[in-house]
């Protein structure tokens, strides 16, 4: 039985038909051939997010990012001049990588004056001039002005810092974003500076964890044994039905109920829930600032009582996790190779004005960190059957709709990218 | 030295579950029988709310150390109450050898 309104065409996929309805290949999930394709087509000319303007508070404060799908590492830095620069993270001298600790793959962060290559001592400014290059005279018409840093292209939307590998995209991040991003404008994510990061290595294909967190038909099965069993029950009865669905470019968004925040009956919940008056969904209590109860356009699209969760994906890495009890959580998943990628999960609430506060955050943390370690488990099993092509094609409901979306939209990048970049004629013909 | 303020007094048998970080406690957690889970939060899940009445009365960032133990004592709590309220068991069910690393928490 419907709970909620479908679109005039009888589902969400259909009201797009250009998605189609048939049984979808993942062989984009499992061929290193596509992933070294979409390493160009995609991650090295798409608008990535790489972090929060609260990282980079002053003058100097920087951090690195590793994109090793894109093959290269940038550092973003907020300079003398206030605003934020991102570079190649490559000294011009001999290529050593410049900002690094003690393991130049990990990332790193700091605040510092100018940047100082561990190698030869060059120095660049926080813009990223070369400033003073050790024994100057012994090279050969060497003109600093010409050996400043390999800027990256670096925008922010809503306090987020994207970059973009493409020299040559005239796209926007706000205009990337399009109208779901226009639509998010305004809400207070500059006030949730209270930050819980975690990081999993994942053995499987970067988009499968995206399908694991962009549908909801799996929460009532695969958590079942999250919940109290009457209350498991319940949701497995009742599955899994979005308020909401929308797609706009790369991009789309799934709008969830939940009634968990508060229970309506404080039986639904665990013993530590009813104390605490929090859950996965957040503290009940909401904080207490402007703009989470009066909600931009994109959010709570449907204007639903009910309305509990708001996930936007974010092509192609990137998604946002909008909650009504007024926090938020992002996901990002950097692929290290066809069948692997780094998750990282972060959450950020208004700052806890007492303990009880940061308990409830606390509890809300520790219970993402438990749903994410089934969803993340289930993702090597799944790449692996897939890897083993016994089938081919899978059908895919209304419910996973962002699902299909996302593997036709990152199909879509590498075919365009195909027909708009000349084939190299091969030695051998 | 007691660990915790006196009203607490007779947590101290559990002293050692109060952990300043996440991974510490997640650790020790899943190193602990489901009777030490048990018994740890017997212990103190009846006293959270007086410990919650007891810390609101402070300033959350400035803490004395035997409130700022009692709070660490609380967060294992919440990390022990997963096993004992539900899954019987101390690894969330269908997790195998998945693992997530908290990278960035709070300070306090
Ligand atoms: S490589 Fe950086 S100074 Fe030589
Ligand atoms: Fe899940």
């Amino acid at each position: 039985m419907a709970h909620f309104a479908k679109p005039d065409a009888g589902s969400w996929t259909e009201h797009y038909p250009e998605l189609g309805t048939a049984p979808v290949s993942y062989e984009d999930s499992i061929s290193p051939e596509h992933y070294e394709l979409e390493r160009k087509a995609i991650f090295a000319r798409t608008w990535l997010n790489v972090g929060r303007v609260e990282q980079i508070p002053r003058t100097g404060s920087y951090f690195t990012r590793e994109i090793h799908a894109a093959g290269t590492s940038v550092v973003v830095v907020r300079g003398r001049d206030g605003e934020i620069h991102a570079f190649h993270n490559i000294c011009r001298h001999r290529g050593n990588k410049l900002v690094w600790n003690d393991y130049p793959g990990e990332e790193t962060k700091g605040t510092c004056r100018q940047f100082t290559c561990k190698y030869h001592g060059w120095r660049y400014s926080t813009e990223g001039e070369l400033t003073f290059v050790q024994q100057e005279s012994e090279f050969f018409d060497l003109d600093k002005e010409d050996y400043g840093l390999a800027a990256v292209q670096v925008e922010t939307w809503e306090g987020f810092i994207f970059v973009n590998l493409n020299p040559d995209n005239t796209t926007s991040v706000h205009d990337y974003l399009g109208e779901l991003g226009a639509g998010l404008a305004g809400y207070p994510f500059d006030e949730m500076t209270q930050v819980y990061k975690y990081r999993a290595n994942v053995g499987s294909n970067w988009k499968l964890f995206i399908d694991a967190f962009a549908e909801f038909y799996h929460a009532p099965v695969l958590h079942a044994k999250q919940a109290t069993a009457e209350e498991s029950r319940k949701l497995s009865g009742v599955g899994f039905e979005a308020l909401a669905y929308a797609l706009d470019g790369p991009h789309g968004m799934v709008s969830s109920w939940g009634g968990m925040s508060p229970p309506k009956d404080l039986n639904m919940v665990k013993p530590i829930e009813q104390v605490l008056h929090s859950g996965l969904f957040g503290p009940w209590d909401r904080p207490d600032i402007e703009g989470i109860d009066t909600l931009p356009p994109a959010l709570n699209p449907a204007r639903h009582k009910a309305w509990g969760v708001d996930s936007f994906v974010l092509f192609p890495n990137f998604m946002l996790l909008v909650w009504a009890p007024g926090w938020y959580l992002t996901y990002h998943y950097w692929p290290t190779s066809y069948n692997s990628h780094v998750f990282e999960g972060t959450l950020y609430f208004v700052p806890p004005k007492n303990a009880t506060e940061r308990l409830r955050q606390e509890l809300t943390a520790v219970t993402f960190k438990e749903y994410a370690l089934q969803d993340g488990n289930t993702l090597e099993a799944t790449q692996t059957m897939l890897e083993s092509r016994a089938v081919t094609e899978f059908p895919l409901n209304d419910q996973e709709i962002l699902l299909r979306h996302l593997h036709k939209t990152a199909r879509d990048y590498v075919a365009e990218y195909q027909t708009t970049t000349p084939v190299r004629i091969s030695a051998v013909s | 030295m007691p660990t915790f303020p006196a009203d607490f007094a007779e947590l101290e048998p559990f002293a050692d579950w109060s952990l300043a970080t996440e991974s510490e406690r997640y650790a020790k957690r899943l190193s602990s029988t489901m009777d030490e889970l048990q018994a740890f939060y017997d212990a103190a899940f009846p006293r959270l709310a007086d410990a919650l009445a007891h810390l609101d009365a402070l300033e959350l960032d400035a803490l004395p150390d035997d409130a700022t133990r009692l709070l660490w004592l609380c967060y294992s709590l919440v990390n022990a109450s997963f096993p004992v309220e539900v899954w019987r068991q101390p690894r969330v069910p269908d997790s195998g050898a998945a693992s997530m690393d908290m990278l960035i928490e709070p300070a306090v």
